[in-house]
């Protein structure tokens, strides 16, 4: 019985956060939209609702009904499983992102891993639907979102180091705590850029999104999907690029704490800071979405692994130095 | 303790179906499938014992890294027409042999290391182990690796360091005739490098490359 409690308790606080997570992708679809509109002089989704806020709403709904047509050659048990995987690892690795120093569902010992992990395994949803489809675009997108998505975490996984070592912990409590007087965005400025382009990267947002580069490749991966299927693969890419702004708040823009701790900052609560950190890289990644064009191929692995990789390993050595020399090493 | 035990055979069980999966499947790409649904299953093992740091590193270099470049590699050659070619020809029986030597040769191996193991005298006493486990267990394996035995650590890194330049230098050819792009070179062109003015005499022209 007191199992049971504790595992509704659970599931209380898993739909509380879920929730909001899914309503908030939604929107941030719409403002996606709305900004690309604004770039180009267009008034973008404005009908449905207020502002046309409803419009994703409306989208989803036309896609739920619509059938689900499954490729005869496809081999279906992985058709079907691919977009399952991609939205559900978007969703679970919001467990361990703190909204306050007490409100995080999973605080872990290395939080920042099991984000690093997690993100790393969305490169499976694409592949596996670009595999199962069994189709020239799609495999060839799948191909190119692997090695895109392999080369870019590379990067990230030593950015990630370079913020580990001013912190000393892999809690994200602790890195959000360890700001409290410098913004990590200030002193590792050069990783916070290198950071947001590989997200871009990450996410096959554009300029790098060659996995679906609608102009060669059809949709790439999504090319044979459709209706919920597709539905959830474009729900799930938001809800991952949620939560690379997420990690950058977390990582560079100290999380929930307020910019200045003063008094009209210290009225606003620490999850709206967060959300409006989050909402802050969103634009980035909405007005970079509308100005950019896209990448050659060959000049995105080339700056994966020639400019971005050796920049970033200095950066490690630089900051290590640094610390060491002044002696300000993180010590438990 | 209960709920601890259930997780433990669930996980524990489909780690053993899937690594059977991975030989037993027909197809090569789902066999590569269930070796990833091994590997998860085996960190969710991990984490449980409370070696999250393990069980995260297996899931982000075996999972998101090598599994990755597994798949890759399989889908991309066409092994189930190469295995049916190979399996209806006469060839594969000279290979059963070799096989099975090194693999009985593996397995004779791993039970000599497990029947010589043993476990460190105060690791069951309870006393001790929390005494020890003030820190978090991956400030201990960092306090192993980097400061008890760094030398070992260092030269393996530099063994590993060694098959890449190795792997770069076997695979490496350079190709001939092929125009690729330097940014140098394009930033560094300057007008007189492309343009001239030249007097063209009538009836004569021009040799435009020389």
């Amino acid at each position: 019985m007191e199992y049971l409690s504790i595992l509704f308790d659970q599931v209380y606080k898993i739909l509380f956060l879920l929730v909001p997570v899914l309503v908030s992708v939604a929107m941030v679809v719409w403002l996606d939209r709305r900004v690309w509109a604004f770039v180009q002089k267009r008034q973008g989704p404005n009908v449905v609702g207020p502002f046309g806020l409803l419009q994703t709403i409306a989208d989803a709904l036309k896609y739920i009904f619509k059938e689900i047509i499954i490729p005869s050659s496809s081999n279906k048990v992985i058709f079907i499983l691919a977009p399952i995987v991609t939205m559900t690892l978007a969703l679970i690795a919001w467990a361990v992102i703190p909204f306050s120093a007490t409100q995080v569902l999973a605080d872990i010992n290395v939080g920042i891993l099991y984000l690093f992990a997690v993100s790393s395994l969305g490169v499976y949803g694409i592949i596996m639907g670009g595999w199962a489809s069994n189709s020239k675009y799609p495999f060839l997108g799948a191909i190119r979102s692997a090695a895109q998505m392999v080369s870019y975490e590379v990067s990230i996984g030593v950015i990630i180091i370079n913020v580990l070592l001013c912190v000393g912990s892999l809690n994200l409590n602790d890195i959000v705590i360890a700001q409290q007087n410098l913004w990590f965005v200030i002193p590792l400025f050069p990783m916070f850029v290198i950071f947001f382009i590989s997200a871009l990267a990450e996410t096959n947002r554009p300029p790098f999104d060659l996995p679906e580069a609608e102009a060669e490749l059809v949709a790439g991966y999504q090319t044979e999907y459709s209706g919920m299927m597709y539905a959830m693969f474009w729900l799930g890419e938001y809800a991952n690029i949620l939560l690379m702004c997420a990690m950058g708040a977390i990582l560079f823009l100290g999380g929930w704490l307020s910019p200045l701790e003063i008094y009209p900052f210290t009225l606003v609560p620490g999850p709206l800071w967060l959300v409006l950190k989050i909402l802050l890289l969103f634009l980035l990644f909405a007005l970079v979405k509308a100005i950019v064009p896209r990448y050659r191929y060959d000049q995105l692995m080339k700056l994966g692994w020639k400019v971005f990789l050796p920049l970033s390993l200095i950066w490690v050595v630089l900051t290590a130095s640094y610390l060491f020399y002044f002696n300000l090493l993180p010590v438990n | 303790m209960i709920a601890h035990s259930i997780f433990f055979y669930t996980f524990s069980i489909i780690a053993i179906v899937s690594a059977i999966m991975v030989t037993a499947s027909k197809n090569t790409v789902h066999s590569v499938f269930f070796l990833i649904l091994d590997f998860i299953s085996i960190s969710c093992l991990f984490i449980m014992i409370g070696a999250e740091f393990l069980g995260m590193i297996m899931l982000i270099v075996y999972v998101g890294a090598v599994a990755v470049l597994f798949l890759f590699v399989v889908m991309m050659l066409n092994v189930a027409q190469q295995k049916n070619q190979w399996f209806s020809s006469e060839e594969s029986s000279k290979h059963i042999p070799v096989g099975l030597i090194i693999s009985t040769l593996i397995f004779v191996e791993l039970i000599i290391v497990v029947g010589g193991w043993k476990y460190k005298p105060d690791l069951f006493d309870i006393n001790n182990s929390i005494e020890i486990n003030n820190v978090s267990n991956t400030h201990s394996l960092g306090q192993v690796l980097y400061t008890d035995y760094i030398h070992i650590f260092q030269i393996s890194g530099m063994i590993l360091l060694v098959a890449m330049i190795g792997a770069i230098v076997l695979t490496f050819r350079k190709r001939v005739g092929v125009k690729t792009q330097s940014y140098i070179k394009q930033i560094s062109r300057e007008r007189s490098d492309g343009v001239s003015v030249v007097k063209v005499e009538s009836n004569k022209g021009v040799r435009i490359d020389d």
